[in-house]
């Protein structure tokens, strides 16, 4: 157990080595967030009042898109010079290697979200610093949902032709409960209505922790067969 | 005790066969040159010994494990068609992080002789994605030996190797048979494989059609033992 915590950590740290070198994931995902969050600003003529009832929700759309150019690159990095076989055939237990992607990928998709939000505000005129932790809370907790099921489907979809648009097909559907729940906790937390978000936040909980324990059991069978 | 034993292997990509009830029995310390025409099944098979692939039927033990065993994969060396080595990192960095995944104790120390090893000491900081294609070649063997592995399974070891590259990979291989280790090995550059191998493994259509040692015959004549089974009435 120990040690395959420690090789995840190792392959943790190449991962987000690798892609602080190149930047291409990261790149993608931060310019794509920035320029949706802008045109949001322009998109919708509303009031102050009604942009708060939909600001989570656009929040989470902008961050699960983006979520996808992060984890789409998760496995497809191994591809070249088959380095996901030299992993396989290490003694690394499977589940390592998902793990450590899947941190790779979260703090990944943190660090956009964290670049974005500010942004987000700037252009809309929205008041969040107030609830920054408890959205940072949330943040954490569903990225980290996007996250887990986005690398498996990254690690079924690696050797698919069409992978690209594999990926968000299977993987959008199985998000809606989270994305729900995230969006409205959000939303409540930056309208200052944080009173009742407990319903909403099991549900985060609920799906991060249900599909944690399944992509950690499934993975062997996803890799090896 | 066989290091490695295939027992009645096969293989199905859909509906197609690619091995067909595979039976192959390395002992310990042996090298054995898997031949066979493209397609027979070599790249198959050894993806199975390699833990890479599971077989549809048919078992696999290595040293009398199951080669899906941790342990069993740590005391493993695998070459396969890519080089498996990471184009970002150095190759000293590549080879911390193969070092650690493969439980080396002293990694760092490990990398630096095995860079030494293959020639490549010299360009210890260099990314691998700046290196020609013979030094990548070579940083891959020394990726595959780096944690002294007790059994090889190499993929085609020697092809698109420079003159060097097939000299280290020589020795390397002659270093680790006199230490005991166990290699198989599938190629098609018969003529290196047979100065190195003590057995020989033919693989025709997914099934093992002939085991045996190397004779001096195979060793002056590379495409003897082709002759020979395609002589035999089938």
């Amino acid at each position: 157990m120990k040690q395959g915590l420690l090789a995840a950590l190792f392959i943790a740290r190449k991962d987000l080595r690798t892609e602080f070198r190149t930047k291409e994931a990261l790149n993608a995902s931060v310019s794509f967030a920035l320029v949706v969050l802008m045109l949001f600003s322009f998109a919708f003529d509303l009031g102050r009042e009604e942009f708060y009832d939909i600001s989570g929700g656009l929040l989470w759309l902008v961050y699960v898109f983006a979520g996808a150019l992060i984890v789409n690159r998760s496995f497809i990095r191994e591809v070249p010079n088959d380095c996901l076989d030299v992993l396989i055939a290490s003694p690394m237990p499977p589940w390592a290697l998902f793990l450590g992607k899947t941190i790779a990928s979260f703090v990944l998709l943190l660090i956009v979200e964290l670049i974005s939000l500010p942004v987000y505000g700037l252009f809309n005129n929205l008041q969040w610093v107030h609830a920054f932790w408890p959205l940072f809370g949330v943040m954490t907790l569903a990225t980290w949902g996007i996250t887990i099921t986005g690398v498996a489907f990254s690690a079924v979809t690696v050797n698919v032709r069409l992978r690209e648009l594999m990926l968000p097909v299977l993987h959008y559907p199985l998000l809606i409960p989270l994305l729900v729940g995230a969006m409205q906790v959000s939303t409540a937390l930056i309208k200052g209505e944080a009173s009742d978000i407990m319903q909403e936040l099991r549900i985060v909980i609920a799906f991060d922790l249900i599909f944690t324990s399944l992509a950690l059991y499934l993975i062997e069978f996803i890799l090896v067969g | 005790m066989s290091a490695i034993a295939a027992d009645r292997v096969w293989k199905y990509f859909g509906d197609y066969p690619a091995l067909r009830g595979a039976t192959l029995e390395v002992p310990a310390g042996a090298c054995v040159a898997l031949l066979g025409r493209n397609g027979a099944g070599k790249t198959t098979l050894l993806r199975i010994l390699a833990n890479l692939s599971k077989p549809s039927k048919g078992e696999v033990t290595v040293f009398g494990e199951s080669a899906r065993d941790e342990k069993i994969r740590a005391r493993i060396g695998y070459l396969g068609h890519g080089i498996g080595v990471y184009d970002d990192l150095s190759a000293f960095e590549n080879l911390i992080l193969f070092g650690q995944l493969m439980n080396v104790p002293d990694t760092k120390a490990a990398a630096n002789a095995a860079l030494e090893r293959v020639g490549l000491t010299r360009v210890r900081d260099g990314f691998a994605r700046e290196f020609s294609r013979g030094m990548r070649q070579r940083l891959a063997v020394a990726r595959a030996f780096l944690h002294n592995p007790e059994i090889l399974l190499l993929d085609e070891p020697f092809t698109s190797l420079d003159d060097r590259a097939i000299a280290v990979l020589h020795e390397l291989l002659r270093d680790a048979l006199a230490k005991g280790a166990t290699i198989v090995m599938s190629t098609h550059q018969i003529r290196e494989a047979m100065e190195l191998a003590t057995q020989v493994a033919l693989l025709e259509r997914g099934k093992i059609v002939h085991t045996g040692p190397r004779t001096p015959e195979m060793l002056a004549d590379p495409g003897w033992l082709y002759r020979m089974y395609e002589e035999k009435p089938q």
